[in-house]
């Protein structure tokens, strides 16, 4: 709504935008309260939107001046309520969606502005929500939306998708903020819970929305979208049946998603066209390998350990080097593993990383060097973001100890 | 380019049907939006203009004595008017021709705006 809102009031607006919506929510409540909720709210919610808007627009437009592009049609009684009509349909409203989600990645925003303002407007996410899937701070987040929306409303008009000479680059930012809001989902370090489906949700609901329109459905955008597949397709199985984190290697594999997977595997074969490898394509070819095993020793992990070379020549990180690391100890012996893991470079990047210290841990339990674990599990519990990692990882330590 | 004015008239019966039914209406609105944008892109239109409500008042005479308005007994009232440009009258007139209103039997008096030269 708010980013239909935006199409007609202007980027400059975009607070007004939101009021309406703030506005339409707040009349609901009011009136459903004592006729109670209709039978479609959310038609409710945009028809009341809607007059607003146009109460709006007749009111100020003197002294306003809103969406340049629209500015004669409004202006007139003749075309003002058919327009807004127009904007509100809801193929108008997947295209404002579309516009407003490369507006938001706008290159003068650093990458987790971006995906806090796609949150924010076009996922209806509270401030106070967004601060828990970042583990941040009320205050943090809400000077970063808001001076990403000042940026934004700068920005005089929203991107326009149909223009062809920087939207490459605008996708490519999309894709990254997608990417991001979809991880902070899947390890999310929130407080209450590490796994935030919602997120998850929304951030391939979104992506849907870039299949659907052909410019962007790219062989790049289905690799995205195959990857968030067939990693959702495994989080019914990452918390085991108390609610605790199970370990990659124990999860219940019979509870994983095989619509995902099979929809997963589908975009995988679509993305196979074109040019250009991303590292989407190869995530998600790693997930597929995954997916395709049906015990843990089944794994392809040589594959596995093919594809993260790949990705390493392509985008290196340590974190890539650290889950390579692990995949040689799965495929060459813990000893491989370990000396990859210490081979790292650029490891104090990973100093703050618990999953660093946890993985060293763990292939030194199995390496029989309790106490050195022991140490590393210790460090990493120290690190932990959530209750759940915690107790994870004292179960690790408590291993450890084990005699 | 010169300026002109479409007054859009009709009967009274045909004002009041236009608003009867939301469907009949929505469509209506549609064509109007489609020949309105069609001669905007062409770059005819000075100002959309607006639609009038049938009812209202008329003052009249030394008196200035009020009535309802327009004249109950009037055959053709007008339903709004739009500022177009044109080369002359008779390409006015031809733009005119795509207007929905005729399909319902209503006509577009297509006036030159006068240049007053003082």
């Amino acid at each position: 709504m708010v980013a239909a809102l935006t199409h007609i009031f202007g980027v400059h607006n975009l607070a007004m935008a939101e009021d309406v919506v703030q506005d339409a929510f707040c009349r609901a409540l009011e009136v459903w309260k004592f006729r109670g909720v209709p039978e479609n709210p959310s038609a409710w919610l945009m028809a009341t939107a809607k007059n607003r808007a146009l109460d709006i627009l007749r009111r100020e437009r003197t002294a306003q001046t809103f969406a340049p592009e629209l500015a004669r049609l409004l202006q007139s009684e003749w075309t003002l309520a058919p327009t807004v009509q127009e904007i509100f349909k809801s193929n108008t409203i997947k295209d404002d969606q579309l516009r407003m989600m490369f507006s938001c990645c706008h290159p003068k925003l650093p990458e987790e502005a971006q995906v806090a303002l796609i949150l924010n407007i076009l996922c209806g996410f509270s401030v106070d929500e967004i601060a828990a899937a970042f583990v941040s701070g009320h205050a943090a987040i809400e000077k970063r939306i808001s001076r990403a929306k000042k940026v934004l409303a700068g920005s005089k008009r929203l991107f326009d998708v149909a223009d062809a000479r920087d939207f490459p680059e605008r996708l490519a930012a999309v894709h990254r903020a997608l990417y991001l809001l979809f991880n902070e989902g899947y390890h999310g370090a929130s407080c209450e819970s590490v796994v935030r489906a919602e997120l998850c949700q929304e951030a391939m609901r979104l992506t849907t929305l870039l299949l659907e329109h052909p410019p962007a459905a790219t062989p790049a955008t289905h690799a995205l979208s195959a990857m968030m597949c067939l990693h959702a397709a495994r989080l019914p199985s990452r918390l085991d049946d108390s609610g605790n984190l199970a370990s990659f290697l124990d999860q219940d594999r019979s509870r994983w998603d095989t619509r995902l997977i099979n929809e997963g595997q589908k975009l995988l074969d679509h993305s196979a066209t074109g040019s250009e490898l991303t590292e989407y394509h190869i995530e998600a070819a790693i997930a597929a390998t995954h997916c395709c095993a049906a015990r843990a020793e089944d794994t392809d992990w040589g594959r596995i350990v093919w594809l993260y070379d790949k990705l390493m020549q392509l985008r290196p990180s340590p974190v890539i080097a650290l889950n390579r690391a692990i995949a040689i100890a799965q495929h060459e012996g813990t000893e491989r593993g370990l000396k990859e893991i210490y081979a790292i470079k650029n490891s104090d990047r990973l100093a703050a990383y618990p999953f660093y210290s946890a993985a060293i841990g763990e292939l030194e339990l199995r390496h029989g060097r309790r106490e050195i674990a022991c140490k590393y599990f210790r460090a990493a519990l120290v690190q932990a973001r959530s209750p759940m990692e915690k107790r994870f990882l004292q179960q690790r330590v408590a291993a450890a100890q084990r005699d | 380019m010169s300026q002109f004015v479409f007054l859009y008239r009709n009967t009274m019966q045909a004002e009041q049907e236009f608003s009867r039914s939301p469907e009949e209406m929505q469509k209506s609105m549609q064509k109007w939006m489609a020949w309105m944008k069609d001669l905007a892109e062409k770059g005819h239109i000075k100002d959309h203009g607006n639609p009038l409500e049938p009812g209202g008042k008329v003052v009249k005479g030394k008196q200035k004595t009020i009535t309802d308005g327009p004249y109950a007994e009037s055959k053709d009232i007008v339903g709004g008017y739009t500022l177009v440009e044109a080369k002359d009258l008779a390409q006015a007139a031809e733009l005119s021709k795509g207007c929905p209103i005729f399909e319902g039997g209503g006509m577009v008096e297509v006036r030159p705006v006068m240049k007053m030269d003082m």
